[in-house]
């Protein structure tokens, strides 16, 4: 994104991001010379002349058109910034077809990454260049943050809960991610390295690493594991993958679509809805189908859980 | 706009002034509860199913009674408050007696109740809902404490005449108090032990 | 203000007014509203010098990128006990309870506030509050002051304490509120209608109101975090099912609404400040009133834009950031007509007035670069930076606390019969004012850059920003010390006070300086609102 008024933004939206910026910088700059102005040049020219005696000053205690007007100009000022601070927003999080996954956990004093074919790594995240990021936020012990300053976004990592967060890496080169939620001492030292490559040598690395680590022990891409996972928990005793339904939804198709709820309400099959339920199973019934199925909260650790997502996610 | 008389020590308006502030404090008091039925409400949509589970382990006939205790306290406190208004301190003295002996009371059967939870091995940490009902019940209790310590102060006021026909207004104002505190336990009672 | 019934007050005084009774019990025991408050701005100001000292630290370990003079957990303590001390104990209740307390009765033409008795007891419930915080310092928080669950659920540091002295200071906070409350509502002299009465107590009035309905929310969240680590009841431990981030939306609902507890005081006492130094009447006086009642209660639903990136749907996100924006309008009229009120004034400018104007002029830098937080986009980029670092302290050190040493120059002769040092008043405004800018706005700079927040150690390639910001917070001490030393110097052999040496109109004027015990020998009789300078239409 060639955009003059970037200042080193990394991607495209980070670029819009930058124009928001300087938008509202702009306008603050306007009102800040107005206000400011004003209130210097009052105070200078309304100063007291004469050492012995006030100027005559004039009883005004009100002005009813202006004081209309300066309700009404902020009040469409800042429904405009709003607007415009919500689309740049909305365009943020709007998930990307074909996007690069990573599972990014936040542990004290560092960051755990996960690619969904199973290679793994400490403080260094590899994606291709050109082609969406959605990283997926985890945290096991206390919040944290996720923040890359380059490209203009942040998102806390929750103990309990799976957050998301889009990137599109148009630059090739190294970003810094730093820790934003105070997390206890070593917080200011819980920085990771965003590495975006060209394409073909992603490729070479991944195909590198590949070899190294199915050398160093058994490699297993996550979602295989997943899949041994929901076979001996014995999901599919009551999940059908596809076809006849068994006791509850069936799980092709199931990540993305629309699922509708009892009590009339619906959500999205995210990854943060999978997970609860598994772990909750009661929280969101599914309508037309009996809240039967037991809890997986003790018997299936947090890793697991991921996998069996990403498993669930595969079934498209 | 109103216009009070901003005389300091002008009887009236110190009553109006205890009420109001009175009433300020019980909207203090309604933010203080309502933190944790917010968090009630937060759980209860998140784990309908562990909140049906958990609530038939506590005793719903206990729980009742309790309500009936409550209830009558906060009718002798009416009756209290009446005496005085006609000038009857010694009545007042012993409506006031009835209803410390009433808190008492519950707290008490509060006691029975929560050893027996505590027998059964649920604590404060259990779970979510028992987390929720001693949190609850025991901001309530203490409560209740203080609104016993509150009346038995106006009984040694009114012990020693300080009370009359004309000026009573401890007596209105804890009464207001000891309202409230029932009040809470009016919603705190269906909401931990009926509603399944 | 025309009064009738007030008599030469100046001269019948025995020239010390309501501090002639001498020893600890009288202060110890007073119910004047005077004294309680006189305690109040000791207390505070004590805090205020202390939690400045952890600022000077902090500064002066970020001199370097790397970790120099203290260790990281020690700039964890630092960074939390300065946060912690200034908010709860010092800009809550320096203005609310110490000057609030000190001037509400007065402006309102009564002998005290509604509750003396209650007033007493809502200071050693502040005392007692302060100690155990000072008590938990056996194993000093490293939480920060948001105090964040999990992480203040498992560290080693007392939290458990340290919340019973947050609640115990909450206590006292709507103690004061609610006495405010119904001192305002029944306490105002004959005459002195709500739309007569100063706009400072307008402002005290929605700040009491935010007190009494915020702060008990925060009671709770503390008793709840102190049950979670006492008891393990998991409200907010995810483990057992519990929600970390609803800890954030109880904190934020009180937390959010309480820095209008910090900044309409200030906004007072500007208000009060303005139209005496420019011999004008203020412009716009209901705008100005019923705007404070306005962020009061805007004040209640923008919680949520502490948390854009806490994992809220972008729904409420939205929603949030919506209704932040019309914080801002009720902010900009009251600036808009304090600007207008200087129109063709006759302005003078003593200290004051000068920290007032300051007032205006920080206060606008902070409201301006509000919208950047306020927008979601651009929120999600500076959130937890130090950019939110500068905002915060342009609108809380440049706006709160300039507004506190506003009223501190102003109502000085009132409350000691003293005057100051103008000469050395306007040293030190002038290094504060330098001190300030320079200590603040390059954490804008650091913060758009990326600096996060709360950083023991950083990058290298944000020394620059980190150097002058330090050097700028020793011009910033140097200033408050010359201000310290001058007040002390005043108290000590300042020249006595005239009654009213501004020519102000409101109430406080007409009595002794300083005061007598019950203010008023005849209660005053208000027939028109105080702000009558000018020369009025014919």
């Amino acid at each position: 994104m060639d955009n003059v008024l970037a200042f080193g933004a990394a991607s495209g939206q980070a670029g819009r991001v930058d124009a928001l910026f300087v938008l509202i910088t702009v306008i603050g700059g306007f009102f800040f010379f107005l206000t400011q102005g004003m209130l210097i040049y009052f105070a200078v020219k309304y100063r007291r002349r004469r050492q012995d005696r006030d100027n005559e000053t004039p009883f005004i205690t009100g002005n009813p058109l202006l004081e209309f007007l300066w309700i009404l100009i902020p009040s469409l000022v800042v429904i405009a910034i709003f607007y415009y601070g919500w689309q740049v927003y909305a365009d943020l999080r709007i998930p990307q077809a074909g996007a690069t996954e990573v599972y990014v956990n936040g542990r004290q004093w560092m960051y755990e990454v996960k690619y969904p074919d199973g290679r793994t790594a400490i403080n260094e995240i590899r994606v291709p260049q050109g082609k969406p990021v959605k990283f997926i936020l985890s945290a096991s012990d206390v919040l944290h943050g996720f923040y890359l300053p380059d490209f203009r976004v942040k998102m806390d990592m929750i103990p309990g809960r799976m957050t998301t967060l889009w990137l599109q890496p148009d630059r090739p080169g190294k970003y810094q991610i730093f820790c934003t939620v105070y997390c206890g001492t070593g917080h200011s030292n819980m920085q990771a390295q965003l590495i975006v490559m060209p394409p073909q040598e992603y490729a070479e690395w991944v195909e590198k690493k590949g070899r190294e680590e199915g050398e160093e022990g058994e490699r297993e891409p996550v979602a295989v594991r997943g899949e041994r996972i929901v076979k001996n928990a014995g999901c599919l005793s009551c999940h059908a993958i596809e076809g006849k339904e068994k006791i509850g939804p069936n799980y092709r198709g199931l990540y993305g679509s629309k699922v509708p709820l009892e009590g009339g309400q619906s959500v999205t099959a995210d990854e943060e809805y999978l997970r609860e339920s598994i772990v909750e199973p009661g929280a969101k019934v599914v309508k037309g189908y009996p809240n039967v199925m037991p809890t997986y909260k003790t018997s299936m650790p947090p890793d697991d859980v991921r996998a069996a997502v990403e498993y669930l996610k595969t079934l498209k | 706009m109103s216009d009070p008389s901003a005389e300091h020590h002008d009887p009236a308006v110190a009553f109006e002034s205890a009420k109001l502030g009175v009433w300020t404090f019980l909207a203090t008091e309604v933010l203080l509860f309502g933190a944790l039925f917010t968090a009630y409400t937060v759980f209860r949509m998140k784990y309908p199913e562990l909140f049906r589970a958990e609530h038939a382990k506590l005793d719903r006939v206990l729980g009742a009674a309790n309500t009936v205790v409550l209830i009558t306290s906060s009718f002798t406190v009416v009756l209290g408050v009446d005496a005085i208004r006609r000038g009857k301190a010694r009545r007042l003295e012993a409506y006031f007696g009835a209803t410390i002996l009433l808190a008492g009371v519950f707290l008490c059967v509060k006691y029975v109740e929560y050893a027996a939870k505590f027998h059964h091995g649920l604590y404060p940490g259990t779970n979510l809902f028992f987390s929720l009902y001693f949190m609850m019940t025991g901001l309530h209790g203490i409560h209740v404490l203080a609104g016993m310590a509150l009346l038995s102060y106006v009984v040694v006021l009114s012990r020693r005449g300080r009370f009359s026909a004309s000026y009573h207004t401890p007596v209105e104002m804890s009464g207001l108090y000891w309202h409230f505190v029932d009040l809470v336990w009016i919603y705190l009672f269906p909401l931990l032990y009926l509603i399944g | 203000m025309e009064t009738e019934g007030v008599g030469r007050m100046e001269a019948e005084g025995n020239g010390r007014g309501y501090l002639a009774e001498r020893g600890w019990r009288s202060w110890a025991f007073t119910l004047d509203h005077k004294r309680i408050g006189a305690m109040y701005l000791w207390t505070t100001t004590v805090f205020f010098l202390i939690g400045g000292v952890f600022a000077l630290l902090l500064r002066l370990e970020l001199l370097s990128p790397q970790a120099h003079y203290f260790s990281n957990h020690t700039y964890n303590i630092f960074f939390t006990l300065h946060g912690s001390m200034m908010i709860f104990l010092f800009i809550i209740p320096a203005i609310p309870s110490g000057l609030g307390n000190f001037f509400i009765p007065l402006h309102l033409g009564a002998r005290d506030v509604a509750f003396p008795r209650l007033n007493l007891a809502s200071y050693w419930v502040f005392a007692a509050g302060f100690l155990v915080i000072i008590g938990s310092l056996v194993a000093p928080m490293d939480t920060g002051w948001t105090f964040y669950t999990p992480y203040s659920a498992k560290t080693g540091a007392a939290v458990t304490t340290l919340s019973l002295g947050v609640f115990l200071i909450g206590m006292s906070s709507i103690l004061t509120g609610l006495n405010f409350i119904v001192t305002i509502h029944k306490m105002r002299a004959p005459g002195m209608t709500w739309h007569r009465m100063p706009l400072f107590l307008w402002a005290m009035y929605a700040t009491s109101i935010i007190q009494v309905i915020a702060t008990p929310v925060v009671g709770v969240t503390f008793l709840l975090l102190a049950a979670e680590r006492v008891l393990g009841v998991g409200f907010f431990d995810p483990a057992k099912g519990g929600d970390p981030v609803l800890f954030q939306h109880f904190f934020w609902f009180y937390s959010h609404p309480v820095v209008y507890v910090m900044i309409l005081p200030a906004m007072g006492i500007v208000s009060e400040v303005i139209p005496v130094f420019s011999r004008k009447p203020i412009f716009g006086y209901k705008a100005i009133a019923y705007s404070s009642l306005a962020i009061a209660f805007m004040g209640f639903l923008v919680w949520g834009h502490h948390m854009f990136t806490s994992g809220m749907s972008p729904l409420a996100n939205a929603i949030f950031s919506f209704l932040t924006f019309f914080v801002a309008v009720p902010t900009a009229v009251k600036v808009f007509n304090w600007i207008a009120t200087l129109y063709r004034g006759s302005i003078t400018f003593e200290s004051p007035m000068l920290y007032a104007l300051t007032f205006i002029f920080l206060f606008i830098v902070g409201g301006l670069t509000g919208p950047f937080l306020g927008a979601m986009a651009t929120n999600v980029q500076l959130h937890d930076t130090y950019f939110v670092v500068a905002h915060f302290h342009y609108t809380m050190m440049g706006g709160t606390v300039m507004g506190f040493f506003a009223g501190l120059h102003y109502w000085f002769p009132k409350m000691t019969g003293k005057m100051l040092n103008e000469k050395v008043a306007r040293i030190a405004w002038a290094l504060v004012f330098v001190g300030f800018n320079v200590t603040f706005f390059t954490m804008f700079i650091a913060g758009t850059r990326g600096m996060p927040r709360r950083y023991a150690e950083y990058l290298p390639k944000f020394h620059t920003e980190n150097v002058i910001s330090t050097i700028g917070s020793a011009v910033l001490a140097l200033g408050i010390l010359v201000m310290c030393w001058n007040f002390l110097q005043g108290l000590r052999k300042g020249a006595p006070a005239p009654s009213d040496p501004w020519r102000a109109l409101t109430l406080e004027w007409r009595t002794a300086s300083p005061p007598d015990v019950e203010n008023f020998h005849e209660i005053p009789r208000v027939a028109d609102w105080p702000y009558g300078y000018g020369t009025p239409k014919a």
